[in-house]
């Protein structure tokens, strides 16, 4: 019942839901990013970030620091807080939160599989992997030589199972199989979520179609920019898109048939939530769009926050959370390669 | 604002925070970590952050900072390593050597480097040895499983072969067939993989082997019963041995990767049964040789953690110091010279012998040529509130500061709330027997205080025994009032003398007082007994206890009232003397001061007189005659004058003060554009110091008046209802002597009365866990709230502002206990 989740959602939700606000309150800010910026070494920004909420998760590294340290026990902390909210949550809010790490596993899956096609050390491989999308057979993906085997053996007893009933063919896996590959999936999750976040109805529903129409939008015009000038046709680029969101469907159409960047851009110019993205570009370019689709992505998680009795807090912290450990990689490399003019460029400040 | 003071009172020093100064020290460069040091070990400045615009690392010492942090980050690795062997740092050993800072990061960066070295190798034997152990484990269950699945196999085989004979029909499948041909044909190139998996998995795994390889496989496995390290994780887990036949290269391929996944340790394995018992002896001759290096490694590893941890509190001592040391110099800001650093601290007064003292010695022990410079400065900054306490005092004064702490140097209520607070406390808990039980628990306290100081105690526990020293004075003044309730776990004893009364003649047993008669002298001490167990008992008690709240709930408002007159005659403000505390002390005292003036008048009469009636015909009807309730004469006139005092009051305390504020301002105001337009220097220059004086030059009526209005309804409301509220101590302490007579006679007395051992064991234990748990534990919780309310909300709210900040000083001693 819309309106009406004040009366019962605090009866399973309220507790974590303080909670997840208690940890957006531990988002760096504005100033933090400033400090951050003008280290010197990354033995500086240790000490910045142990008066953070980092704090206790950097304390005991040994200088000198490297890079993937920070990025490592920085994710080990989001990952710590979303076990422990998965532990306090119940249905469907843990099915929720579990819907978020979906993301991850399918990304998991690509990087093995690609992995193990260039032949690389499967545990080198599992080390780099997200630790949210990690599954209990992860490594045996390596077993298999083509997406039916893929399926057969492994994601048959994964949540990613239902969304590859698309994807099963018995060509060899190369580069580009598998690129097409992670597309399908990612649109199976996401139109397998909406629908989900369509289910429990109310707050929830609102705001997480509103987010994830972005997230599907964006992955769209990724899709289209990427895959010009390569052997991927029309039409399969089209079914690669997610049939929801504000592009969808006549927005689908025009990016289908795309050949340059600026036909994206005039595509998108016509839906106005886009057109302030792209009037910051310049013609022809395609470098500065990721950031600025962060940053507006960055901008509707805030504004989550905003409202009150719905699980979309969860989603936008933890995509919150995530942007900042992608701002505090880049920083960090910065700084480690003495490159600190620009740092500006990819950090995209979240208060 | 110290110096200003009137002359009128004595100091009250007492209960006066330390007057403060804000000195500035300028330090030379080289002396600087030597006087900070000395001054820690002091600990009597609190200094201020003169950079508190720039970040830590842009700090002048961040870089000294960033080293104490790796020291202490090793010193947490020593102390984890040290955990995991089980050696304990040993005590404290107070004496301290002089270890230079530098030595010390050099000596922990080699202790460091060898103990991790040491792990390492322990480890890879650790983990060849583990590997070892597994291999003999699975060399033992495959070699069980080997002769007894041949067996069964063969015979399996040749039935399978006679039923081929017999019964060669279109329902034998034809796979199966197959199968057997070519295991007939291809037997030798069967090959398997044994190995161990982890219990949880070995389910997975056998399913994935199986749809990796279509069936064909044919995988057996063992549970092995006690759990066994794992070589790789090094944690313990429950295992199962497996083995796995297959057959062709492809299907070898996949398993081996496979069991790569699962994290399955692989072990070779001959099918030989003499090899097999060669390796077996093989594999025990290297774990035995194995173990015994490993423990040679351990021994020496346990002696390095040894005397590591002989020094460990002494360098982490050390370590906390020279960091707490560095935070105190990033504070201070660097001379534009850069040869010296500037200091500005807040110090009470009367330390100002021991610094200036201090920088002496550290200008001599560093050698240095310029001696460091100490001044004080003039600042309109209100300084922190320093109250010098002692163990006994301190947890007091924390009752105090909880609710807030005080204004610089204005009245504190600590030094009343030492008798005021137990007293009240023990008004609602009077009973001595639970008095001697409390005292008896906090004395054990007290006793075992220095063993205790030292050790880390539970929350709750720690709490008790921060409040060791409050909970004894509330122990002895609830035996004191106690005594006068006579009553000792809720039974009444003729301590002091035989009961003033006896009975007339046996018809007085039904327990009323009126067959009484008076044959003695009255009771010395408190409450007759003979008032226990009759009818009249609670009318009594509840008349007396009633009437002493108010008593003692007036008198402690008009201390309050009395303590805020100490404050305005102290701070030179005669407005609050003359529009404040005169109103407020006639209002009070004319209404409720009366009324206790009565109820002693009633008690020392002995009159019949009945006090609501009074009180509330006062206002009702003041003219109307009292008649019987009449104490004593003119009380009419009285009655009037007082009420027309306090209605008076009222207004006395509303209206004057605002306007003569505004008179003030404008006088202020007036004076300051006459002499601007003056224009001397002079005059110019005394208006700027008046104005930074008094920054909040904004006078804004209307937000005087209403604040006004509001303390003054406040004040007239809260006379009556704090007074009310002081009835408190009544309702307690009745609850409290309800509390324990019925335990008394419905558990003891009720078990008691059946005459059986079993009962009255049953009955005791009973008693004693409902006093404890109720009565001394929850009661005192009870009765210790209320009188935390009383004094923070009955008792504060007339004069406390308790809007200051606290005195922190940079100290060693208070450094120990906290972890940064």
């Amino acid at each position: 019942m819309y309106g009406f989740e004040a009366m019962t959602f605090n009866i399973h939700g309220g507790y974590l839901e303080a909670i997840v606000r208690g940890h957006r309150a531990g988002l760096l800010t504005a100033a933090d990013y400033n400090n951050l910026c003008q280290c010197e070494t990354l033995d500086d920004m240790k000490m910045h970030l142990s008066a953070t909420e980092y704090g206790p998760y950097l304390q005991n590294e040994p200088s000198p620091l490297h890079t993937t340290t920070i990025v490592e026990k920085c994710t080990l902390k989001l990952v710590d807080e979303y076990k422990h909210m998965l532990c306090q949550a119940t249905e469907p809010l843990s099915t929720f939160l579990e819907y978020i790490t979906y993301g991850h596993m399918i990304d998991n899956v690509v990087l093995i599989v690609t992995g193990t096609l260039h032949e690389r050390d499967v545990q080198e491989l599992l080390e780099k992997c997200h630790p949210l999308g990690m599954f209990d057979s992860i490594a045996t993906l390596a077993v298999a030589q083509n997406m039916r085997e893929l399926y057969r053996l492994v994601l048959v007893d994964t949540p990613l199972a239902p969304y590859f009933s698309e994807c099963i063919t018995s060509e060899d896996l190369d580069d580009m199989n598998i690129e097409i590959m992670r597309n399908t999936l990612y649109k199976a999750y996401l139109e397998d979520f909406y629908k989900f976040c369509q289910k429990l109805g109310g707050a929830t529903a609102e705001i997480m179609s509103d987010l994830l129409a972005f997230e599907a939008d964006r992955r769209a015009v990724n899709i289209t920019i990427n895959s010009i000038g390569t052997e991927l046709t029309r039409d399969d680029r089209r079914k690669l898109y997610s049939n929801f969101g504000l592009l969808y469907p006549y927005g689908h159409e025009e990016l289908a048939v795309c050949e340059d960047i600026d036909q994206v851009r005039g595509a998108m110019e016509k839906y106005p939530p886009y057109q302030s993205i792209f009037s910051k570009l310049s013609y022809g370019e395609s470098q500065m769009l990721d950031k600025a689709f962060y940053e507006e992505e960055v901008k509707r998680l805030c504004l989550a926050f905003e409202q009150q009795f719905h699980y979309g807090v969860f989603f936008a912290y933890m995509r919150l959370r995530e942007q900042e450990i992608r701002n505090l990689m880049w920083i960090s490399e910065c700084v480690a390669q003495n490159q600190k003019s620009r740092v500006h460029d990819s950090v995209v400040f979240i208060f | 604002m110290g110096d200003t003071r009137g002359g009128c009172c004595p100091p009250m020093d007492l209960f006066r925070s330390e007057t403060m100064q804000l000195v500035q020290l300028i330090i030379p460069m080289e002396s600087a970590r030597l006087t900070v040091y000395y001054l820690g070990k002091l600990g009597l400045l609190q200094f201020k952050d003169l950079n508190s615009d720039k970040s830590p690392f842009q700090r002048t010492y961040a870089g000294q900072i960033k080293k104490c942090g790796e020291m202490a980050r090793t010193l947490r690795f020593f102390k984890e390593q040290m955990l995991k062997a089980g050696v304990s740092p040993s005590a404290k050993s107070v004496e301290e050597t002089e270890i230079d800072v530098d030595d010390l990061e050099v000596k922990l960066a080699e202790l460091e480097a060898e103990l991790t070295e040491m792990n390492a190798n322990g480890e890879k034997l650790q983990r060849s040895y583990n590997e070892l152990v597994e291999y003999k484990i699975v060399l033992r269950k495959a070699g069980d499983f080997f002769p007894s699945a041949q067996h069964s196999a063969t015979a399996r085989q040749r039935e399978m072969e006679l039923n081929q004979m017999v019964e060669e029909s279109i329902e034998t499948p034809l796979l199966q067939e197959q199968g057997t041909s070519t295991d007939l044909s291809k037997q030798v190139k069967l090959g398997f993989v044994t190995g161990l998996v982890s219990r949880g998995k070995s389910m997975a795994f056998e399913r994935i082997l199986f749809r990796a390889t279509r069936g064909n496989v044919f995988l057996e496995q063992v549970p092995i019963e006690a759990p066994i390290t794992d070589p790789v994780s090094g944690e313990k887990m429950e295992k199962n041995v497996f083995m796995v036949f297959y057959s062709g290269e492809r299907a070898k391929n996949k398993i081996l990767k496979i069991c790569d996944a699962f994290g399955a340790n692989r072990y070779p394995f001959a099918e030989d049964c003499g090899k097999q018992a060669l390796m077996i002896s093989e594999v025990s001759g290297k774990i035995s040789e194995l173990k015994s290096t490993i423990d040679a490694g351990l021994l020496h590893r346990d002696h390095l953690l040894r005397t590591i941890s002989d020094q460990f509190e002494q360098w982490n001592l050390k370590v906390k110091k020279e960091k707490s040391i560095h935070h105190t110099l990033n504070m201070l800001s660097l001379d534009v010279t850069k040869k010296c650093l500037v200091a500005e601290a807040w110090s009470p007064v009367f330390a100002t012998k021991q610094i200036q003292d201090v920088l002496q010695r550290a200008s001599v022990d560093s050698n240095s040529q310029v001696g460091a410079i100490f001044q004080v400065l003039h600042t309109r900054e209100s300084p922190p509130t320093y109250f010098r306490t002692n163990k006994f005092t301190s947890a007091f004064q924390e009752i105090v500061d909880a609710y807030g702490v005080a204004k610089y140097q204005e009245a504190n209520p600590g030094v009343y709330t030492i008798v005021t607070f137990p007293f009240l406390f023990a008004v609602m808990f009077g009973d001595w027997g639970h008095g001697i039980c409390l005292l008896l628990a906090t004395l054990f306290f007290i006793i075992r205080e220095k063993k205790l100081s030292s050790q880390k105690l539970g929350d709750i526990t720690e709490m008790t025994f921060g409040g060791r020293y409050v909970i004894m004075m509330m122990s002895l003044f609830s035996i004191y009032t106690g005594f006068i309730y006579n009553e000792c776990f809720s039974v009444a004893f003729d301590l002091f003398a035989p009961s003033a009364y006896a009975c007339r003649d046996l018809s007085c047993r039904d327990a009323y007082s009126i067959g009484l008669i008076k044959v003695r002298d009255t009771y010395p001490f408190g409450v007759d007994p003979a008032w226990h167990g009759t009818r009249s008992e609670l009318p009594f008690l509840n008349s007396l206890k009633m009437k002493m709240s108010i008593l003692l709930g007036v008198a402690q408002m008009n201390l309050g009232i009395l303590l805020s007159y100490s404050n305005a005659t102290f701070f030179g403000n005669s407005l609050n003397i003359w529009f404040q505390f005169i109103p407020q002390m006639i209002f009070l005292n004319s209404l409720f001061g009366y009324l206790s003036l009565l109820i002693i008048v009633k008690w020392c009469t002995g009159s019949q007189a009945d006090l609501y009636h009074i009180m509330i015909y006062m206002f009702l009807s003041p003219t109307d005659e009292l008649g019987d309730n009449q104490l004593f004469p003119y009380q009419k006139t009285v009655q009037l004058v007082l009420l027309l005092l306090a209605l008076v009051s009222v207004p006395w305390m509303l209206l004057p003060k605002p306007f003569l504020l505004k008179k003030r301002h404008e006088n202020r105001h007036q004076g300051q554009s006459y002499t601007q337009v003056q224009g001397t220097d002079d005059a110019l220059s005394e208006a700027k110091h008046d104005s930074h004086g008094h920054g909040h030059e904004e006078f804004e009526f209307s937000e005087v008046f209403v604040h006004q209005l509001i303390h003054t309804i406040e004040f007239v409301l809260g006379a009556v209802s704090n007074t009310a509220s002081y009835l408190r101590l009544w309702a307690l302490s009745l609850a409290h002597s309800q509390l324990s007579i019925v335990f008394y006679e419905k558990v003891l007395l009720l078990a008691w009365g059946y005459n059986n051992m079993v009962i009255l064991v049953v009955g005791i234990i009973i008693f004693i866990f409902a006093t404890v748990g109720v009565l001394l534990i929850m009661e005192t919780l009870s009765a210790f709230l209320h009188a935390l309310r009383l004094h923070w909300v009955e008792f504060q709210n007339k004069f406390y502002e308790g809007d200051g900040y606290k005195f922190y000083p940079f100290s060693f001693i208070l450094i120990d206990d906290e972890d940064y």
